[in-house]
């Protein structure tokens, strides 16, 4: 599973560092960064399958 | 309802519809939502048609399609109120612009929004909200939970992050209060224009000396730089303000009303604290409290699901409706702090997701751990069908809530 994320459409609601902290993250200026683009554990994938599911801009996307 | 509504058709039914109980959906919306089609017509107050969403995906869908367009200034966009048409024309806040302004608009606020910047709030949150406790408390039962807590916690919250002199509370809640529940067009104008003339007397100041917090910040780091003008700061800062405390108090006046009447539900709350975020989430989903935010105009013709929204027509994607659908939430009517409930729709989705959801969070799990913390007892002191809710055009809540202990 592959992780990525889109800087430029992303709108700092938050949904994804909240909800899959060890793979996402918000840099200063409160847009996202990616932290691991390839999650080794079950729970940190499972997270950022929400977190893709939870986005609402179409920032974060998963490539299974 | 304090409108009448022109002659709704039997299958174009009024909207929004009144709420008879704070946590349960208006009857009208019970016969919108169970229905085999994407799309319902309703009839408006000023008899205009449009459409609402019956079911949780096409409102996902619909809210991130870039061809429904959130310009209240524009003269087809769907108006639920006399109060909503009377501050639509003056230069709008971010919530109502479509990308990609809106995307450069929003950008300038976030980075205060953060996970991290929202966590670190944590013991600053804690301290307003045991204070006012403590205020509450001394001066004994009974209470006015709204007036005592309820609002000035997140009044009080807005204003440190914003860097709002919360001496001035008296006047903003007042005034917010008045654009947010005025039955005039004129009364609401009123109320925005005296936020308006308030917040850039504000901004002037900050221009002069420079104050810690988010206005303070935008005033160094794009007004002077040019890359936002006053006007458009304003209109910002009363986004943010007016947004930031109305909100959060609905929630926790009627969270508390859900949770006294679901006494199962509390004492697991009780019984482990670790419930609470999610228990917050489940009263998101719940109770839905900002159902008129998600309305728009169709910029061109949307096919959904075999029916046609045409170009120039509203649509309303209401919350309470959505996070009632039984495709996304098993039981969608029984209150279970126990669930997962984060895909429910109360901050909305899209680009226009509500910007201080991760702040309402906190300051609703501090809330409610601290008051039944410390006031175990604590009930209402009228029962709950003879609170005064407000309608279904404004956020919904109540003005007062007498609580005992």
């Amino acid at each position: 599973m592959r992780v990525t994320v889109n800087q430029d459409v992303c709108v700092g609601a938050g949904m994804c560092a909240l909800t899959a902290p060890r793979v996402f993250d918000q840099d200063e200026a409160g847009v996202v960064t990616l932290l691991v683009a390839e999650p080794g554990d079950e729970e940190a994938r499972a997270t950022a399958r929400e977190a893709a599911t939870l986005c609402p801009s179409g920032a974060v996307r998963i490539i299974e | 309802m304090t409108e009448s509504v022109a002659t709704p058709a039997p299958d174009a039914p009024a909207y929004p519809g009144d709420r008879t109980c704070p946590y349960q959906l208006p009857e009208s919306y019970e016969r919108l939502r169970r229905t085999g089609d994407a799309l319902r017509r309703i009839t408006l107050y000023d008899g205009r048609r449009a459409w609402v969403a019956t079911n949780h995906e096409t409102a996902r869908r619909l809210l991130a399609d870039p061809r429904l367009s959130s310009d209240r200034t524009r003269d087809d966009f769907p108006l639920t109120s006399a109060r909503a048409k009377g501050i639509t024309k003056k230069r709008p806040g971010f919530i109502s612009l479509d990308p990609p302004e809106h995307g450069h608009r929003r950008r300038m606020t976030i980075s205060a929004f953060t996970v991290r910047r929202i966590k670190a709030m944590r013991p600053e949150i804690e301290r307003i909200v045991h204070g006012f406790l403590d205020e509450m408390i001394a001066a004994g039962p009974p209470a006015d939970l709204v007036s005592r807590f309820s609002l000035p916690v997140p009044s009080l919250v807005i204003c440190r992050l914003l860097g709002v002199p919360y001496d001035d509370h008296e006047f903003f809640q007042e005034a917010s209060g008045r654009l947010l529940r005025s039955t005039t067009g004129a009364e609401a104008q009123a109320a925005r224009d005296d936020l308006e003339t308030y917040l850039d007397g504000l901004v002037r100041e900050l221009e002069r000396e420079p104050r810690p917090g988010l206005l303070g910040t935008m005033v160094t780091e794009q007004l002077a730089k040019g890359t936002i003008d006053r006007e458009d700061l304003v209109s910002t800062a009363m986004l943010m303000l007016v947004a930031g405390h109305e909100t959060t108090a609905s929630m926790a006046s009627l969270g508390v009303i859900t949770l006294l009447d679901h006494p199962d539900q509390l004492a697991a709350l009780r019984s482990d604290p670790s419930l609470v975020p999610g228990a917050v989430e489940e009263l998101l989903r719940y109770l839905a409290i900002a159902d008129v935010a998600g309305a728009r105009v169709a910029t061109a013709d949307i096919e959904v699901d075999g029916q046609t929204v045409r170009a120039g027509e509203g649509v309303f994607i209401t919350g309470s409706i959505a996070n009632r659908d039984g495709a996304a939430f098993e039981h969608p009517d029984a209150f279970d702090v126990r669930r997962d409930a984060r895909h429910h729709l109360s901050f909305g989705y899209g680009v226009h997701q509500c910007l201080g959801q991760n702040l309402a969070r906190l300051e609703l799990e501090i809330m409610f751990t601290a008051l039944f913390d410390r006031l175990p007892t604590l009930r209402l002191a009228v029962p709950v069908d003879q609170l005064t809710l407000r309608p279904g055009t404004t956020i919904q809540g109540v003005d007062e809530l007498p609580v005992t202990w």
